[in-house]
């Protein structure tokens, strides 16, 4: 059997493969989407994120275990950064997760951003489509830790859970503009601690003060550590998907990031073609010398080098 | 950018202590590997699970147990049975010199010991790595 008729017949060595192949932008892997990507769209994509030690990956872990007892088969993506100086990574969201390894019905893939910033990897869209042709029920797109504006999670999947923590600021920060407003559920993990009774109000109240809003996200309290509310926050995760589904906003949601992706690959195609028109950067290194002298100013220089696409 | 090496760094066995495995994980970061940490007390069954999923070049173990004898030779083997027989596998730790040809015998095709310089490891996985 080929690496295609492997991956179709559910063969994990084949899934991992593709994966690797998709990040090292090996052509094969894309002509294998092509030829099946008219099966795709079955696998339902959870995004996970939130701050850097809040719990994502043992929450991952737990709401993974929870699909699996109501019967589902489960992907994870898990996505750590990637050294901007060296290029490698540490990627260990699967210390958190061992205990699935041996499980038939899970596969788990550690990524590297590899120089994305917006908290996934360039790769991460082309992964979800081989574990949808693998053929699972859901897809956990765990993202890098966030801050305050990481929110290309938004653009890949169709829920999005953003895991708190009790005591990590005040009521300013729930009021602030970016990674909390992509939130459809919030779960406020390691509420054992004191303080998760406060953060939750502060999220309630702001999410009071939307005007406009057709699905209000919940606000729920969670341990993945003592495994308390898992099975709501599962639960949560069904109502919401169960909503946009009926409402027909899943077609929208997918649509506006299908629109998205096309864009973003068009854009990377036309990179591409630039670089290899300079001469893989010796033309871009005497522009940036003349911007550097000032014979030359940036925007005449980017006048000149779209010219060379025309 | 080029295609970086995956490494996966385990503790296979019962010992609690990872720091010599911590120390070698940060290394080959460094050195622009992706490292997939797994951690400690990890059954044979897992890390070659974890190395499947995760299509790593290179399955790095570190025991400091005395169990190295058993452990790693059957991660060689789960992994064989498995058809994954294209990977570079590597252990260190507390190994008595006389252990050393038997379990390279076995398919570990290098054992590093105390003392070892992480340069050597790094410079050991990039010489030999097999794909």
């Amino acid at each position: 059997m080929n690496l295609e008729e492997k991956l179709l017949h559910g063969d994990k060595r084949a899934c991992a493969r593709l994966i690797t192949m998709v990040e090292n932008n090996q052509q094969e892997a894309f002509e294998i989407i092509k030829n099946h990507y008219n099966k795709t769209g079955n696998s339902y994509v959870v995004g996970i994120t939130g701050p850097p030690g809040s719990g994502k990956s043992t929450l991952t872990d737990r709401l993974t275990r929870e699909l699996l007892n109501r019967g589902k088969k489960v992907g994870i993506i898990a996505i750590d950064p990637t050294s901007p100086f060296t290029g490698g990574a540490i990627l260990g969201d699967r210390i958190r997760m061992n205990d699935l390894s041996l499980n038939k019905n899970v596969f788990i893939r550690s990524m590297g951003t590899r120089g994305s910033l917006g908290g996934l990897s360039k790769a991460t869209q082309g992964a979800i489509k081989i574990l949808d042709i693998y053929g699972v029920d859901y897809i956990f797109v765990e993202t890098v830790g966030v801050g305050q504006s990481e929110i290309d999670i938004v653009k890949a999947a169709d829920t999005v859970l953003m895991v708190m923590v009790p005591n990590l600021g005040d009521d300013i920060q729930a009021i602030k503009a970016g990674i909390m407003e992509i939130a459809d559920i919030f779960a406020i993990n390691k509420s054992d601690i004191d303080g998760a009774d406060k953060t939750q109000v502060e999220i309630e109240m702001n999410l009071d003060l939307n005007e406009e809003m057709d699905y209000r996200p919940p606000v729920l309290k969670v341990s993945a550590r003592k495994k308390e509310g898992i099975s709501q926050l599962v639960d949560s995760i069904l109502d919401h998907k169960e909503f946009l589904e009926k409402t027909g906003k899943l077609k929208d949601r997918r649509k506006r990031n299908t629109e998205i992706e096309i864009l973003n690959l068009v854009e990377e195609g036309l990179m591409n073609i630039i670089f290899s028109k300079m001469k893989r950067k010796a033309i871009f290194d005497e522009i940036i010398e003349s911007v550097m002298s000032r014979e030359l100013d940036p925007y005449t220089a980017k006048d000149q080098i779209i010219k060379l696409i025309k | 950018m080029d295609m970086p090496i995956r490494v996966l760094v385990a503790k296979p066995g019962l010992d609690g202590h990872d720091r010599g495995a911590k120390v070698i994980a940060r290394s080959l970061r460094d050195a622009g590997m992706e490292v997939i940490y797994t951690g400690l007390r990890q059954t044979p069954e897992q890390i070659v699970a974890a190395a499947i999923q995760e299509d790593v070049d290179v399955v790095a173990m570190s025991i400091l147990s005395g169990a190295h004898n058993h452990l790693f030779p059957k991660v060689v083997s789960l992994l064989k049975e498995e058809g994954a027989d294209d990977l570079l596998i590597i252990g260190g730790g507390v190994i008595p010199e006389d252990d050393i040809p038997k379990l390279k015998e076995a398919g570990v095709e290098e054992i590093f010991t105390p003392g070892t310089s992480t340069k050597d490891v790094v410079n050991y996985i990039k010489e030999h790595v097999k794909r």
